[in-house]
C-alpha cells in the first residue's frame, strides 16, 4: 500500500492543480469582460459543450461495454422521446433512459 | 428546472438550485459508490476516498487516479494527467455566470465547485432565471451527493459481490437532455454543428482524448466564426440585441 506521505501529496498536487485550472482562466477573463469576442464566445459555447460532452459520454459508456452499443443508442433515444414528451422533465428522462440501459445491460 | 416562473427570495432560489441538482445527482451519485469500490479494491484507505474527492471534485479524473496513486505513479505525471484531463475547465470561464456571486467566499467556492455536472446544468438556463443562491446550491449539492456516494460506495465495499454494470450512462443522459434544453432556436445550429465536427474528428484521431480535442477544436473554429463575424460589422449590427441576450 502506497505510504500516506505519497497519498497526501498525491491529494496536494491534484487539489493545486485542479483549482488553478478553475481559477486562472476567471483572473484572465476578468480583463477581458466586454469585448465582443468574450460577449459571442458565451453565447456560443453552451449548447456546443453540452453536445460534445453528450457525445463523449457516450463513447465512454459504449467503450466501458462494447457490445452495448445498440442499447446505448436505444437509452438516448428513450431520453430523448420522454424528455420531449413529458414536458421536458429532467429527473424522469434521464431516469427512465438510464433504467433502460441498466436493465438491458444486465438482463439480457 | 422547467419551471417557468423566476424564482423571487432567496429561498425560492436556493429550493430551485437544490431542484436543479436532482438530475445531476442520479449520475454524480452512482458514479461515487463507484468511486468508492475502486477505492477499496486497488487497497488504498478509505479515507482516501472522501480526501480525493474533495480535493479533486472531478468524477472522470479521480476514477483514473485511483489507479494511478496505487501503482505509486512519480508525482509529475500524476500533474500532468491532472492538467490534460481537466483542461476542459479552462473554456467553462467563458460562460459560467461567477458575476453573479459577489461574496468572495462564495466566489471561491463556486469555482472550486465548478465540475462538467454543474456548468452543464447552469448553462441549459435562461439567463433571467440565474442567480447566486441558485447557482451555489446546487454546487454544494452536487458536491455532498459526489461525497457521499464516494461514502456509501466504501462502506458497500465489502458487501456488494459486483457493482451494477452500466449505471454511468445516467451522465450521457444527462448531457443529452441539457444539450436539447440548452438549443433553444435555430441561433444555436451553427455552434451544434461546429461541436458536431469538432466531437466526430476528435474520435476519429484521438480516442483516448476525444473530450481534450474537442473542446481545443470547438474553441478554434468558434474563434475563426468570430473572425469572420468581425469582418462583416454591418450584419453583425442587425441583432445585437438577440446576440448578448443570454450573455
Amino acid at each position: 500500500m502506497p505510504s500516506t506521505p505519497y497519498l497526501v501529496a498525491v491529494l496536494a498536487v491534484v487539489f493545486s492543480l485542479t483549482l488553478a485550472l478553475r481559477a486562472v482562466p476567471f483572473a484572465v477573463l476578468g480583463r477581458l469582460r466586454g469585448s465582443a469576442i468574450v460577449r459571442r464566445l458565451s453565447v456560443w459555447m453552451p449548447v456546443g459543450i453540452l453536445a460534445i460532452l453528450a457525445v463523449t459520454a457516450l463513447h465512454t459508456t459504449v467503450t466501458a461495454e462494447p457490445g452495448a452499443l445498440g442499447y446505448a443508442l436505444l437509452a438516448v433515444a428513450v431520453t430523448i422521446g420522454v424528455h420531449l414528451l413529458s414536458g421536458r422533465r429532467t429527473i424522469l428522462s434521464v431516469g427512465l433512459g438510464t433504467a433502460v440501459y441498466v436493465v438491458l445491460l444486465n438482463a439480457l | 428546472m422547467t419551471a417557468p416562473a423566476v424564482p423571487a427570495t432567496r429561498r425560492q432560489r436556493t429550493a430551485a438550485g437544490i431542484r436543479d441538482s436532482f438530475s445531476a445527482g442520479l449520475g454524480i451519485f452512482p458514479l461515487g459508490i463507484a468511486l468508492g469500490l475502486l477505492v477499496l479494491q486497488a487497497g488504498l484507505p478509505w479515507w482516501f476516498t472522501p480526501a480525493l474527492s474533495v480535493s479533486a471534485f472531478a468524477g472522470s479524473l479521480e476514477l483514473l487516479l485511483v489507479g494511478m496513486t496505487a501503482a505509486v505513479t512519480p508525482l509529475a505525471a500524476v500533474a500532468l494527467t491532472v492538467l490534460v484531463v481537466n483542461f476542459r475547465h479552462v473554456f467553462y470561464a467563458f460562460s459560467f455566470p461567477l458575476h453573479l456571486v459577489r461574496h468572495p467566499v462564495a466566489k471561491a467556492y463556486a469555482v472550486y465547485a465548478m465540475i462538467d455536472e454543474a456548468y452543464a446544468v447552469n448553462a441549459s438556463l435562461p439567463a433571467a432565471q440565474r442567480s447566486a443562491p441558485r447557482l451555489l446550491a446546487m454546487q454544494i449539492a452536487c458536491e455532498v451527493y459526489w461525497v457521499g456516494g464516494g461514502l456509501v460506495g466504501v462502506a458497500l465495499g465489502a458487501a456488494l459481490p459486483a457493482p451494477v454494470k452500466g449505471l454511468e450512462f445516467a451522465l450521457c443522459a444527462l448531457f443529452t437532455v441539457l444539450t436539447l434544453d440548452a438549443f433553444r432556436s435555430r441561433r444555436e445550429i451553427p455552434s451544434v454543428l461546429l461541436a458536431g465536427a469538432s466531437v466526430t474528428v476528435a474520435l476519429v484521431l484521438t480516442p483516448g482524448v476525444a473530450l481534450f480535442t474537442a473542446l481545443l477544436m470547438f474553441v478554434g473554429l468558434l474563434l475563426a466564426r468570430h473572425a469572420r463575424a468581425a469582418r462583416r460589422p454591418a450584419e453583425d449590427a442587425r441583432r445585437p440585441a438577440k446576440e448578448t441576450a443570454d450573455a
